[in-house]
């Protein structure tokens, strides 16, 4: 059975500090562009990592054919560089990856991995009906006749075969997406384990069967059902290895935006630190609001403000404290009195109030603009025949008594860059097609919305680079910090174990809750 | 100068007025075993249960022997009063074969102490 194996070592920058070899550059792999550009695929949001294990197992023509059909076809087997298949540990790793890399180029990289994972997929498949018949065909005439129970070994050999097969294709046949930096460390293991198994199977079998033409026929078959039996359990092992094991939860993570602090809080289970960083990232496109550099400038604009105006003189002579004159700034400034907090505190106030009324104003533009829209029943629509729009029409109509307020609103909160108009006119359509009321079409517009609201141009962050002091194939564990970074910003992630809880029970008998009234009585005698 | 509390014990004797057909003293109650001590204004520690007295009618017989309010009442013609019920308490004291009342109180006092006087 061939495992699950995507080691596509070719990772955006660089990945860790420990002094490694860096790959000079990173494959973008998004399926849905136009693939192998070469460096077209540098504007895709890269760090997609080729979860997959897509590889063939059969050789029959079906699979064949529909790989040769699939354009991404190299996409949808599993990628093994040459380092996971010569050694496990990191340094041999990066050694060979890095004699790899110097001699050959990437894409070839990733071929020879493909074919390489492809090759053993089908070996492993094939071998147990090899075992099979090759002694049918080698020395048919000496076998010991085997009848009913051979054909029952057969039947169950069939069927186990093609559970594999289908276990395979539920589990590991995926498309690929992420390019991730490092090796699946678990990948490896399986896939080099299951090399070494088959090679022993082959090995016994070729020494102790072909060569000595044992003519115990049952016995060869039964050897191959065991082949098939202990694939299975490898089978089950990858499952629990590389799926079940991540489940459960054990760490919770934080994750900052180092530009305006949002954070957000997720739980994961035993992961590597780069498939953390895979799943915060998938997290972080449908959580965090799109990031905004527009907002950005009142802050950078103060903190200019704070340390400007301030010159050191030196006047003792040519010397040159740095230090010195550093911490005399900062000093100073802190004792300049300067009404700074007295500018934010009615800016903001300021700029809220008009918010509310530029939104307020929007609100009453929008529910009066879809007052003038009716949708058509069936029996009318025979009638008026000369009148009737289509939802895109409607929305034309309608559009030019709130562009003006959508627009001013959008211009105050600074969002008007993520809206054009033929954008806003298309959800206008989509929201009268779908019966929607204003509130609900003025939903995307009021407040920011996660980055995958928005067109692809403006996402700000698509290429993406992993900065770890760990290596990032190690797990996670209790204070990992590491930081995933793009152009304009950068999530800081911190990790943290969830605490080991202790839980006790009291049982308290339904029959025990009793009340007795406070009495505060006053008599006059 | 600094301020001392402390309680003395004070016997009282009432004489009951007749008002139609009850007798009556002329103070009001509060406190009793079945009564929660925490409400108790006057009392200085708010677990005690004892019987206090909750109020004075002015120029009734309990005024004018020389009741106050916020004594504790520790026995009532020789009854202990320290550990009974609300009911039990008022009982004790509208006996109708009794005229007179004798009670035995604890008032906290006030006192201040001039220093001078201890220190010369």
């Amino acid at each position: 059975m061939s495992a699950a194996m995507d080691t596509e070592s070719t990772y955006s920058g660089y990945s860790h500090y420990s002094g490694h070899s860096k790959k000079a550059h990173r494959q973008g792999r998004d399926r849905h562009k136009s693939p192998r550009s070469k460096d077209g695929s540098r504007s895709e949001k890269s760090v997609t990592i080729q979860t997959p294990p897509a590889e063939p197992l059969l050789g029959n023509d079906a699979s064949r054919t529909e790989e040769g059909q699939d354009d991404n076809w190299g996409e949808t087997t599993t990628a093994i560089t040459g380092t996971s298949e010569h050694s496990i540990s990191q340094e041999d790793i990066a050694r060979i990856s890095k004699d790899l890399e110097d001699s050959v180029g990437l894409e070839c990289k990733r071929y020879l991995g493909l074919t390489v994972a492809a090759v053993l997929g089908l070996l492993v498949f094939l071998t147990p009906i090899a075992f099979i018949l090759l002694p049918q065909i080698l020395w048919r005439d000496d076998l010991e006749p085997c009848g009913t129970v051979c054909e029952g070994l057969f039947i169950s050999v069939a069927f186990k075969l093609l559970i594999l097969l289908i276990g395979t294709w539920a589990l590991f046949f995926r498309q690929p997406k992420a390019d991730i930096p490092r090796v699946f460390v678990f990948r490896a293991l399986l896939l080099v384990l299951i090399f070494l198994f088959v090679f022993s199977y082959w090995l016994f079998y070729g020494v102790r069967i072909l060569d000595l033409k044992d003519t115990n026929y049952q016995g060869i078959v039964q050897y191959a059902v065991s082949l098939v039996d202990a694939l299975l359990f490898i089978h089950y092992l990858a499952i629990v290895l590389l799926e079940l094991r991540q489940l459960q939860p054990m760490f919770t993570v934080k994750v900052v935006r180092s530009t305006d602090g949002e954070s957000r809080y997720y739980s994961l289970g035993h992961l590597s630190i780069q498939r953390a960083a895979l799943v915060v990232l998938e997290n972080y496109y449908k959580d965090f609001t799109v990031y905004n550099p527009a907002l950005l400038t009142a802050s950078k604009s103060r903190a200019a403000k704070h340390m400007a105006g301030l010159k050191v003189y030196n006047v003792d002579g040519p010397g040159n404290n740095a230090s010195g004159q550093s911490r005399a700034m900062i000093a100073a400034a802190a004792r300049r009195r300067d009404s700074s907090h007295n500018e934010l505190y009615y800016e903001e106030a300021d700029h809220e109030r008009r918010v509310k009324k530029r939104r307020a104003r929007l609100v009453v533009a929008v529910e009066e603009a879809f007052t003038h829209i009716k949708r058509l029943q069936a029996e009318e629509q025979q009638k008026a025949p000369g009148e009737m729009m289509d939802p895109r029409e409607a929305a034309q109509a309608i559009f030019p008594s709130m562009a003006r307020a959508l627009q001013k609103y959008l211009r105050t909160t600074r969002q008007q860059q993520y809206h054009s108009m033929e954008s806003i006119l298309q959800h206008l359509s989509f929201c009268i097609t779908n019966n929607m009321t204003p509130k609900a079409f003025l939903e995307r517009y009021l407040n920011p919305g996660p980055t995958l609201q928005y067109d692809r141009d403006r996402w700000f962050s698509k290429q993406w680079t992993l900065v770890s002091e760990e290596a990032v194939t190690s797990g996670l564990q209790d204070g990992i910090v590491f930081v995933l970074k793009c152009l304009d910003f950068s999530l800081v992630v911190n990790v943290k174990k969830i605490p080991f809880i202790k839980l006790s029970e009291e049982f308290i008998d339904p029959k025990s809750h009793k009340f007795v009234l406070r009495l505060q009585s006053e008599t006059s005698v | 100068c600094y301020f001392i509390f402390f309680s003395f014990q004070q016997r009282i004797e009432i004489h009951k007025l007749r008002q139609g057909d009850n007798l009556i003293l002329g103070f009001s109650i509060g406190g009793g075993i079945d009564q929660d001590p925490t409400q108790n204004p006057f009392s200085e520690d708010k677990t005690d249960k004892g019987i206090y007295v909750t109020r004075v009618t002015e120029g009734g017989p309990a005024e004018v022997a020389g009741l106050q309010i916020g004594d504790k009442i520790m026995q009532v013609n020789g009854w202990d009063m320290t550990m009974v019920t609300h009911d039990q308490a008022r009982k004790r004291l509208t006996k109708r074969n009794e005229e007179v009342v004798r009670l035995l109180v604890t008032r906290q006092s006030l006192q201040k102490a001039v220093q001078q006087s201890m220190m010369s």
